[in-house]
């Protein structure tokens, strides 16, 4: 699988909090899209097992929960490399670009949570342009992570502790 | 009690709307600031209401330059469970809440010491303090005012619906036919737009008094700072025994009813289904995200404690015994 000499493996550590990152994302994800009424429009929520997908408190909530999951992970990762990573990793070009998206899709979604507050009120032009740049970062975020997964180009390189892969 | 909210302390509010109208016109996040200006509520004393309908036709007359004018034929949408909702030939119905009718009389017939009393409520948006509309809005198009309105955006509103299923009482009404979603992906998505009371807005911005409270002959209605409409509706309770919605319900509302029976037993005997909510008690729909909100502060601090303690801990293992 390894095509590049200098990419790491992870630790068992690092490899667990990998994987709540990956699922973090994918509920964030669906549920980001489930904001939307498209999911009973297009009979997703007939799916056995997935009727909550058409209920918007439901989704609403698995955001916000996979918001939190992701906001700590996000701090424990940027700390984590300020304090000892950067010793002993390297940020790749891609992984910058997948920050600054990501950096967009936290900042937008900070707002719209903020804005989701009682009496915090914003005008429907700058709500509108906060949930449409949100999707837009999400969207851009997931295909860019698609394709580098099939470019299997990860976050970091030149270490042997750490790897944080494609997503 | 009738006076007790003065037209000077209305308009005084009404004029801090108007502000509020200007500040959210602003596209920039000059835009956000808390709301320090006072929310309008409005009192409905249902005694009072003699379900002559004036405030349902004032209503339809004011706000008909709001009304959709949907484009006909209507574009196919898919897949075929998506459905046409018209009613621009509809136009009288005045008997539900449609999306050229924002208010409609509902009766109740209940005993009363024993005898058979008959109340007509006045039935429209309740403008929640906290509207789940406005907050789970995916789009911006429903929001809230700083005058305690909260008002669906006709120009962004795409007729998804969402807002209708969110809302403890469905209030909104959707016309198909009209609005952004024409010029969008019209097939695909959206459905219209999304109609309701905006409790008149506009008329509020310029001081005057909403279509239906102007109109009422019998003063059923009152509108003013929510503080003193409250102060008002338990001094009535209080005097006549009486019962209060919309106070607390979905955490609290900007309309407020005053009734002498028990609003359970008026819920028992009215009308209800689509276009005419109920009048059971709502908890606080948004309650549960608030708190997640609030407590997601704490997600990045733990995140932050883990990475410092695992720092830590390392840096303790590295350090060999004549370090210590």
């Amino acid at each position: 699988m390894m095509k590049t000499s200098n990419r790491t493996r992870l630790t068992a550590g690092n490899r667990a909090l990998y994987r709540v990152f990956i699922l973090a994302m994918i509920l964030t994800a669906f549920t980001g899209f489930g904001q939307m009424p498209i999911f009973k429009r297009y009979y997703i929520s007939d799916i056995p097992g997935m009727a909550w997908s058409a209920d918007f408190y439901a989704t609403h909530f698995l955001h916000y929960v996979g918001a939190m999951v992701l906001l700590g992970l996000f701090a424990y990762f940027i700390l984590d490399y300020i304090l000892s990573g950067r010793k002993k990793l390297q940020l790749t070009p891609s992984a910058y670009f997948r920050i600054i998206l990501m950096a967009g899709i936290v900042a937008t979604g900070i707002l719209r949570v903020f804005k989701n507050m009682p009496d915090v009120l914003f005008s429907p032009a700058f709500t509108a342009f906060i949930d449409i740049s949100h999707l837009g970062f999400a969207m851009v975020y997931l295909f860019t992570a698609l394709v580098l997964v099939l470019m299997k180009r990860g976050w970091v390189r030149k270490t042997d502790q750490y790897r944080m892969d494609s997503v | 009690m009738d006076g007790k909210i003065s037209r000077r302390s209305f308009l005084k509010g009404g004029l801090a709307a108007a502000g509020a109208a200007v500040a959210s016109s602003l596209p920039m996040p000059e835009a956000v600031k808390a709301s320090s200006v006072e929310e309008l509520a409005t009192l409905i004393d249902i005694r009072k209401c003699i379900g002559c309908e004036a405030c349902v036709e004032a209503c339809q007359e004011v706000n008909e330059p709001k009304f959709p004018e949907p484009k006909k034929p209507f574009p196919k949408m898919y897949p075929s469970r998506v459905k046409v909702s018209d009613w621009s030939d509809k136009r009288d119905v005045m008997d539900r809440l449609t999306p050229y009718n924002w208010l409609f009389i509902q009766e109740a017939t209940v005993t009363v010491n024993g005898e058979e009393e008959t109340f007509t409520i006045p039935r429209r948006c309740m403008h929640c303090q906290n509207p789940p509309c406005a907050d789970l809005c995916p789009w911006g198009a429903a929001g809230k005012l700083k005058n305690g309105i909260t008002r669906i955006n006709s120009d962004y509103c795409l007729g998804g619906s969402k807002c209708k299923d969110v809302c403890p009482w469905h209030i909104p009404q959707r016309q198909t036919g009209v609005g952004l979603y024409l010029d969008l992906l019209p097939a695909f998505a959206g459905n219209g737009v999304m109609y309701k009371c905006d409790r008149c807005y506009n008329r509020i911005a310029e001081g005057q008094l909403p279509a239906c409270i102007d109109v009422c002959p019998e003063n059923v209605q009152k509108i003013g700072p929510r503080d003193e409409i409250l102060k008002e509706a338990h001094a009535i309770q209080k005097e006549i025994g009486g019962y209060i919605y919309g106070e607390k319900e979905n955490g609290g509302t900007n309309t407020i009813y005053v009734s002498p029976v028990p609003f359970e037993d008026l819920n028992k005997v009215i009308e209800t289904g689509p276009g005419k909510p109920d009048l059971r008690p709502v908890k606080d729909s948004m309650a549960q995200a608030d708190n997640l909100a609030k407590a997601m502060v704490i997600a990045p601090i733990a995140g932050m404690a883990a990475a410092a303690a695992k720092f830590f801990v390392s840096a303790k293992k590295s350090m060999g015994p004549e370090d210590k």
